[in-house]
């Protein structure tokens, strides 16, 4: 037995997150605007410290050559989660353990704004710990692949939400991350740059690279993923293999089609 | 086995927790460039859409020591420092130098929310890299100040005194690199202090003395609390020895450079530890 079948617990892990809580605490007045019409001045408005639970107590094991895919409704906590992972929100409670530091890329991701397209290159490739020969020898690969050689020189503020969405992921797909997660970036793309970027992230994927990718189109999930985590309201509700969760999911929201 | 234990045995390690300080110096050593590059673009960027560009580098303290000039040298009148344009524009210089470092290192975490949501790097070359654009930006107002001093004391100031400057504005550096650290994770905790920011740095403005003379205080009451909070004050000293270089009639006290070197190590090595120890914290969004 123990020759032929590899056990679970066999697998090596890359990411064990137990036990994981978010809990963010924001200052509001906790009062709705359409009510302030009744009572109270401009003192009485105090700010509370609210409690907002974002992430309740979950718990999954990713194992070595795996690309999961994280689904779930907007506001579940798929983010929130993504960001953790990668150490930049920390938990409330509980702990995430990584075979290396998780690299996130996500749509709000926003360097200089005011900088041409090809100097947000070489900041973005210098704070991933790029070498500044390196990363100057790369900044016309990348902008070939982001597909806006001729807008490179122009500052980013005057990029389109995809075209910037584009350069962010060629930028982080630029190296090879030992996990990257992807949140929603390829969602604002157009087709052609989707299967480019679905392509690298295979490639990617094949260099012993774990990738998770957040998204809610369930064609580029089936694409890319081996196995489906599905977050509802903080909580895990499903784990496993794709066409199942999917389907589960597709029932959940009142969907028919993958799309 | 615990979770912890499973994971710990497979070589994970805990996403998120806080290197050794010595691990981070290191760390933060190699991604230098990204400091200096962030520096340098960074003032680039704040120029970029107006149409005078990087001569605002110059422009604007030179119209604010104008601006000062004309004000208090006709408030000051008759008790105007001695040889009173050097002494302005050395002070107002100088100061926008520490000012600058202080304000922008107090925005350097929370300004820069979404680089440091997206990336990972030591946080410390944030504020490390405010210190930098404000040194990039000192550079040509020292040229400014040049000129200045040449116009009003002739060609015979120029002395060797003159190179003290550089361990001087080296000094001056580290000391607002340790202000920067400290201010970039206070405002992390209590981002309200962002609004009090203006009157602190005018408070500093006033008890530095950059537009008058604060050497009355001394000989006339030299045992008043004033005048040894004053002498206790930094960045008091930082002019002082300043113009004790380059401008005529004022003269160093060795005293000044012992406190100089005491605050400006003695904050760096402060700030380090005060902002690294709060490292995994930043990009909350709390």
């Amino acid at each position: 037995m123990a020759a032929k079948t590899k056990t679970v617990a066999e697998r090596n892990p890359v990411v064990v997150v137990d036990n994981a809580h978010i809990i963010y605490k924001v200052l509001a007045s906790g009062r709705r605007a359409t009510r302030g019409l009744r009572g109270g001045g401009l003192l009485s408005k105090k700010m509370e410290v609210r409690e907002v639970h974002a992430i309740k107590g979950v718990t999954f094991t990713i194992y070595e050559g795996e690309s999961v895919g994280i689904i779930g409704s907007n506001g579940s906590g798929k983010s929130s989660l993504m960001r953790a992972l990668a150490g930049l929100t920390p938990l409330s409670s509980g702990a995430i353990y990584a075979f290396a530091r998780p690299t996130l890329l996500g749509v709000g991701a926003v360097l200089l704004p005011d900088l041409s397209g090809e100097k947000n290159i070489l900041l973005g490739g210098l704070a991933m710990g790029f070498e500044k020969q390196d990363i100057n020898s790369r900044v016309d690969s990348i902008a070939e692949f982001a597909g806006l050689e001729e807008f490179v020189s122009y500052p980013m503020r005057t990029y389109s939400s995809g075209m910037s969405a584009r350069l962010r992921f060629a930028i982080a797909a630029s190296k090879d991350h030992d996990i990257l997660i992807i949140d929603e970036a390829l969602a604002v793309g157009d087709q052609e740059f989707r299967n480019r970027a679905e392509a690298r992230m295979r490639e990617l994927h094949q260099n012993a690279g774990t990738v998770f990718l957040v998204s809610h189109s369930m064609k580029s999930i089936l694409d890319t993923c081996t196995r489906v985590i599905w977050i509802e309201k903080g909580e895990l509700r499903m784990d496993g293999e794709p066409k199942k969760v999917i389907n589960a999911y597709n029932k959940f929201v009142g969907s028919t089609t993958i799309d | 086995m615990s979770t912890e234990e499973y994971a710990l045995s497979h070589g994970l390690k805990k996403v998120g927790a806080r290197p050794s300080l010595v691990k981070y110096v290191r760390e933060a050593i190699t991604r230098f460039d990204f400091a200096y590059t962030l520096a340098s673009y960074g003032n680039e960027a704040s120029n970029a859409k107006s149409r005078l560009g990087s001569w605002w580098n110059i422009l604007l303290p030179t119209i604010q020591a104008a601006t000062y000039g004309l004000i208090f040298g006709l408030i000051l009148g008759a008790s105007k420092p001695n040889n009173f344009l050097p002494f302005l524009f050395t002070g107002v210089f100088l100061f926008s130098y520490v000012q600058g470092s202080f304000t922008n290192g107090a925005g350097s975490i929370v300004n820069r929310a979404g680089l440091v949501r997206s990336l990972s790097f030591p946080r410390v070359l944030l504020p490390l890299s405010v210190v930098m654009s404000q040194t990039i930006a000192l550079f040509p107002q020292l040229l400014v100040l040049g000129v200045i001093l040449v116009a009003v004391q002739g060609f015979g100031s120029i002395t060797l005194g003159w190179l003290m400057m550089i361990p001087l504005l080296a000094l001056m550096f580290v000391f607002n690199f340790g202000l920067a650290m400290i201010m970039a994770r206070v405002t992390v905790h209590v981002q309200d202090l962002n609004k009090l920011v203006p009157f602190i740095t005018r408070i500093m403005f006033y008890v530095s003395g950059v537009f008058f003379s604060l050497d009355k205080i001394f000989t006339t009451n030299p045992d008043s609390i004033w005048a040894k909070l004053i002498q206790f004050n930094p960045i008091f000293d930082f002019l002082n020895l300043a113009r004790g270089y380059l401008v005529r009639g004022y003269e160093v006290r060795v005293e000044e450079w012992i406190a100089v070197i005491a605050w400006s190590f003695g904050l760096a090595v402060l700030g380090l530890i005060f902002f690294w120890s709060a490292e995994e914290r930043y990009g909350r969004e709390d």
